[in-house]
């Protein structure tokens, strides 16, 4: 098999190895083992954290110029199209390609990393908040304005909360495809759950321990996104009571 | 920040890359032996779009049977749903590590671990594609004295063909990005230049870039023309 590395991504990660483990490693009918997995899973917390790290301000900085986008795009009309169009392209590029297009730019590192899986949460963002926005009633909005609100405060006290649930769904698949994808962050030397997959890519145990973490951390993830959204929706809980 | 962005832009960098694709060039790792250029390019791209195409048709195959069927007898929503979320989480370079590793490297391996990632958003899609299609649309169809599936395929397909082509696209772009980091799996795609730094160097690494990115996006708008074409006359007139 034909393994391509990845200049100084290698590191000592797999650098002692007891005989058991390379009993274990070289047997290749054993998917699982446990007793390495027992004396090595302290090895994955550093990249875990970093993952999280990756994972978190991608989203947050995503976030920010999504929604952003989207207010802009909400009063000027005109800007729909292009923004839908131009979070579409960046949506498009693999992930592992504008790792490398960043690099002559921005260098190995977390930024390269952070900068491409932020862009690639726009589309999903900006679309869902668009959408969020435009689900909202006429008769509703009417009613703000017959009440004296401002455009402002129709979209801060009326639109945008009503429009939580549709912008929270946005985050939560941004956040969980984020998850997966930050993997590929070792391909920019950005760190994360990828560097022990890539580190070791042929042992089975390692894979499963490092997707498995992977894994679990897009599920709390979500469920912390979800949980947000239960707090952000007051009124949604109210009405669901009732009925 | 926008002047040292400026300075930064790397042109020359570019410039080197775009010599790359177009002309094959000697390499220090090779023994003498020339890389890049068209030649290569074209082979390692339309490998690239052989895997992503199989692993599509793959997906498409497993996962439109299943999803028009539920969503046409309107079960197991919860299956749909929860598959297009696990789908979203599993992480590519683990998926194609673990199966190259359990079943062995080659074309066929790649085309089964990347059609996974295409599974669930094909599904998803097409099951909520054809529930959101009007209760009172498919009761008329009935009503006319349609069959099954009559209903299914010429009043609830077309009405969904939006929701559904949304997934085939989505599910073609997360495979053929993913095919980008199929060489560790022993298929040698465009992900080949970038991977493989110390034969193809720094041109070759931003060349093989630049090229999955144009290939992306030429896919992306190939669906999109395509989607254009499926849809009937009378849904592309109405607006959206």
């Amino acid at each position: 098999m034909m393994l391509a590395r990845v200049g100084e991504v290698g590191k000592d990660f797999f650098h002692e190895r007891t005989s058991e483990t390379l009993s274990c490693q070289a047997n290749p009918d054993k998917l699982f083992c446990f007793e390495w997995a027992k004396d090595n899973i302290d090895r994955y917390g550093t990249p875990t954290v970093q993952h999280v790290e990756l994972v978190a301000i991608s989203i947050l900085a995503g976030f920010a110029v999504a929604f952003a986008l989207a207010l802009l795009a909400h009063r000027h009309h005109w800007l729909r199209t292009p923004l839908l169009a131009g979070t579409g392209v960046l949506y498009t590029v693999p992930s592992v390609a504008f790792f490398f297009l960043l690099l002559p730019l921005t260098g190995r590192g977390r930024d390269t990393a952070i900068i491409a899986l932020s862009a690639y949460t726009l589309q999903i963002i900006y679309r869902n908040t668009m959408t969020g926005l435009a689900n909202v009633p006429d008769s509703v909005k009417d009613a703000g304005r017959g009440m004296g609100l401002t455009a402002r405060q129709l979209l801060w006290r009326v639109e945008l909360p009503l429009a939580t649930p549709e912008i929270v769904a946005g985050l939560r698949i941004a956040t969980v495809s984020t998850v997966a994808l930050a993997t590929l962050a070792v391909f920019a030397g950005g760190g994360g759950l990828g560097d022990p997959i890539y580190d070791h890519i042929t042992f089975t145990t390692n894979i499963i321990i490092a997707g498995g973490i992977a894994m679990l951390m897009a599920i709390a993830f979500d469920l912390i996104l979800l949980g947000i959204q239960r707090l952000a929706t007051p009124w949604l809980r109210a009405a669901r009571g009732q009925t | 920040m926008i002047p040292t962005l400026l300075t930064h832009l790397p042109l020359g960098s570019i410039g080197g890359a775009l010599e790359f694709i177009f002309q094959s060039q000697p390499s220090s790792v090779t023994g003498g032996k020339e890389v890049g250029g068209p030649a290569q390019t074209i082979e390692l791209a339309l490998t690239q779009l052989e895997v992503t195409v199989l692993a599509v048709a793959l997906s498409m195959a497993i996962a439109l049977p299943i999803g028009l069927y539920l969503g046409h007898r309107g079960v197991g929503e919860a299956l749909a749903v929860a598959l297009g979320n696990a789908g979203r989480a599993v992480p590519e370079l683990a998926l194609i590590a673990f199966m190259a590793a359990v079943i062995g490297v080659g074309l066929f391996n790649v085309t089964i671990a990347l059609s996974i990632l295409g599974i669930p958003p094909i599904l998803t899609n097409a099951f909520v594609g054809i529930r959101q299609v009007d209760r009172a649309s498919v009761d008329a169809a009935r009503g006319i004295g349609m069959t099954e599936a009559e209903i299914l395929f010429k009043v609830e397909v077309p009405l969904a063909i939006p929701t559904l082509m949304a997934g085939i696209r989505g599910a073609t772009i997360a495979i053929v990005a993913t095919a980008t980091i199929a060489p560790l799996a022993g298929v040698l795609t465009l992900g080949d230049y970038i991977l493989n730094r110390n034969v193809y160097g720094e041109d070759g690494v931003l060349a093989g870039a630049i090229v999955v990115a144009l290939l992306a996006l030429a896919l992306e708008l190939a669906l999109a023309g395509l989607q254009r074409l499926l849809t009937s006359r009378g849904l592309r007139l109405r607006p959206a």
